[in-house]
């Protein structure tokens, strides 16, 4: 199909629906508005959809909780203080191996925060969020092309893996107006899961708990947890590598920071500076192994985030020492322009004595 | 021989492990003979709260999914809004839809969710050991109020019941309890029928059950069931709170 203009939000809200998703569950909070509204017009009048504006992020993630148990593909959508709420849900999401979408359009914390666009929720997203030993999918979309397309796979993804999937994006992200193409119809009807909780018809009772009173069955399950999650470690880790050939000092960033860092990359380019960079696209799993080669030739790594350094520490863990890792990072929604990322850029390529 | 009692079908071959002259296993054989009753078994979901009947699933031979502390009215929307053929009820105790719950039950039932609460009120939050629940009596002792619930520094029980009825969604609310013989009785015919305003697609149904806990009210069984009549009731008035499913009843 053609290229259609849409707002990041509304990008996502749409994807969806040709995803299939057939409930949406969602809070009011800024920057992030204009995917419920969207799905309030767009899904709630579908043949066998809903739509429910709840009446908090608790009740929407268990509401998204409810319509998974059944099968369906369904997502919910809030802004960092309301995915800290649904922290809960996410949880026992991940305890229950119920697939799901959650889409946080991140603002500045802590707190109220800010409602620009920034970075901050990277730990809260990649090391699980709620309580107890688990993982979901990350992906983080730079444009409003990845966010059509990442909505997509992580429907897919969530349902392959039975696991939650986070979509960081920030305000950013939302807010603007970008031309998209779609690349999938809409279901005619909303795919069912096989493995649903839809009665004992023709088959024994069955029961999802995420409670167990012997702590040997809950290690067992933690450890089929975790099989899991190596498996999605080695299948799905997905990354951008960028004028990476050459490079002396690889930037290293992620969403729209990434997008910045390019123009940032190509001003110092035409000086004259070999500078690469390495964007994660799914920040958990993190792309620790392409980190580590990149180490055998290139010493200098520049992390670029819109928060006060957490992305860091996986590239740190992942270099082990063999790279000299530099900083730079514009929290609290303060959005640094490529003229402002090329100058830290030339600053640490001349300081470090590459040029 | 006639039969005249045996199990319900819906209930599994498992002993209860509930305390000696608890409710809850009364109220599980309620629910379960209802179930068979109207034949219910192959579409009914049930959905258990953290707590002393967390393994309800162990006793309730239909499908079942444990919901986080005082989400079940939120789980069961979820569950009704993408699959509304299937028949919901939760299983909630006082401090799990009176206090923690508040929120999602109050809105589950202004929206009018086709889903059916089974609220047990016995006082108290039982797994964690006897602490005061918002629905404890006044000067009540409990593990938090150990000189009593003062209601001026811990307010007063709560009528959570009452304040659903307020909602234009709910519309079937009764007050039971399952202290005698007769009660139980009226208990599975207040059930019977918030089951039935659910298959009637007409809205939300709650049946809240006065329930003993001899073992956190440090009472004898019989002592319990007494104290339910002499004190509880009177707080908590038993009989039907509201009722607009337009529906005579059974007999």
């Amino acid at each position: 199909m053609a290229k259609v203009l849409m707002s990041g939000n509304s990008i996502i809200g749409e994807a969806a629906i040709r995803a299939g998703c057939q409930c949406y569950f969602g809070y009011p909070i800024t920057p992030q508005n204009e995917l419920t509204e969207y799905m309030a017009a767009h899904l709630g009048r579908r043949k066998g959809c809903s739509f429910v504006q709840a009446e908090s992020e608790l009740a929407a993630i268990n509401m998204v909780y409810g319509a998974s148990l059944v099968g369906a593909r369904t997502m919910t959508s809030s802004s960092s203080p309301g995915i800290s709420l649904k922290q809960e849900g996410i949880s026992y999401l991940a305890a229950s191996q119920l697939p799901a979408v959650i889409v946080n359009m991140s603002r500045g914390g802590p707190g109220l925060g800010s409602i620009s666009a920034a970075q901050s929720d990277y730990f809260q997203a990649t090391r699980g969020g709620g309580h107890g030993d688990y993982r979901t999918i990350v992906l983080a979309p730079s444009s409003g092309q990845e966010l059509a397309d990442f909505t997509h796979r992580a429907f897919e993804l969530a349902d392959k893996y039975q696991i939650p999937v986070i979509i960081l994006g920030d305000g950013m992200l939302g807010q603007m107006m970008e031309p998209v193409e779609f690349k999938h119809e809409a279901p005619e009807k909303p795919p069912v899961r096989s493995n649903a909780l839809r009665g004992a018809k023709g088959r024994p009772s069955r029961a999802i708990t995420t409670f167990t009173s012997k702590p040997t069955e809950l290690e067992e399950i933690n450890w089929s947890l975790f099989r899991r999650y190596q498996l999605i470690q080695r299948r799905e880790t997905t990354y951008e590598a960028f004028m990476a050939e050459d490079a002396k000092l690889m930037v290293v960033a992620f969403g729209v920071a990434a997008r910045i860092a390019k123009g940032a990359i190509k001003n110092v380019r035409a000086e004259g500076l070999k500078v690469g960079m390495l964007r994660p696209i799914t920040l958990w799993p993190f792309p620790s192994a392409q980190v580590t080669s990149l180490s055998s030739k290139v010493k200098q790594f520049l992390v670029f985030e819109m928060n006060m350094g957490q992305m860091i520490e996986d590239v740190q863990l992942a270099l082990a020492g063999n790279g000299d890792v530099s900083f730079y990072g514009r929290p609290g929604g303060v959005i640094p322009t490529p003229s402002e990322v090329a100058k830290v850029i030339s600053r640490i390529y001349y300081q470090k004595g590459l040029k | 021989m006639k039969k005249v009692y045996s199990r319900p079908k819906s209930l599994k071959r498992n002993p209860f492990h509930y305390c000696p002259g608890c409710g809850h296993s009364v109220i599980h054989r309620l629910i379960a003979e209802v179930i068979d009753e109207m034949d219910l078994q192959d579409k009914a979901i049930g959905i258990p709260p953290p707590g002393c009947s967390v393994f309800a699933h162990h006793y309730f031979d239909v499908d079942m999914a444990e919901s986080a502390h005082g989400r079940e009215a939120a789980v069961a929307t979820g569950i009704k809004r993408a699959f509304p053929e299937a028949f919901v009820f939760t299983y909630q105790g006082d401090g799990d839809l009176a206090a923690i719950g508040t929120a999602e039950t109050i809105h589950a039932a202004n929206r009018g969710e086709k889903m059916t609460a089974i609220f047990i009120n016995n006082a108290v939050y039982g797994m964690t050991g006897g602490q005061m629940a918002p629905t404890t009596l006044s000067s009540m002792k409990t593990t938090t109020t150990p000189y009593g619930r003062d209601v001026e520094i811990e307010g007063y029980p709560i009528k959570i019941s009452e304040m659903l009825a307020l909602t234009r969604g709910a519309v079937y609310i009764e007050r039971t309890a399952v202290n005698s013989p007769a009660n139980i009785r009226k208990t599975k015919k207040a059930i019977r029928k918030a089951f039935q305003s659910q298959l009637d697609n007409l809205g939300f149904s709650l049946v809240e059950i006065l329930s003993p806990c001899p073992t956190n009210w440090r009472m004898e069984p019989l002592e319990s069931w007494r104290w339910i009549d002499e004190v509880m009731a009177v707080e908590f008035p038993l009989g039907v709170i509201k009722d607009v499913t337009g529906s005579k009843d059974a007999d």
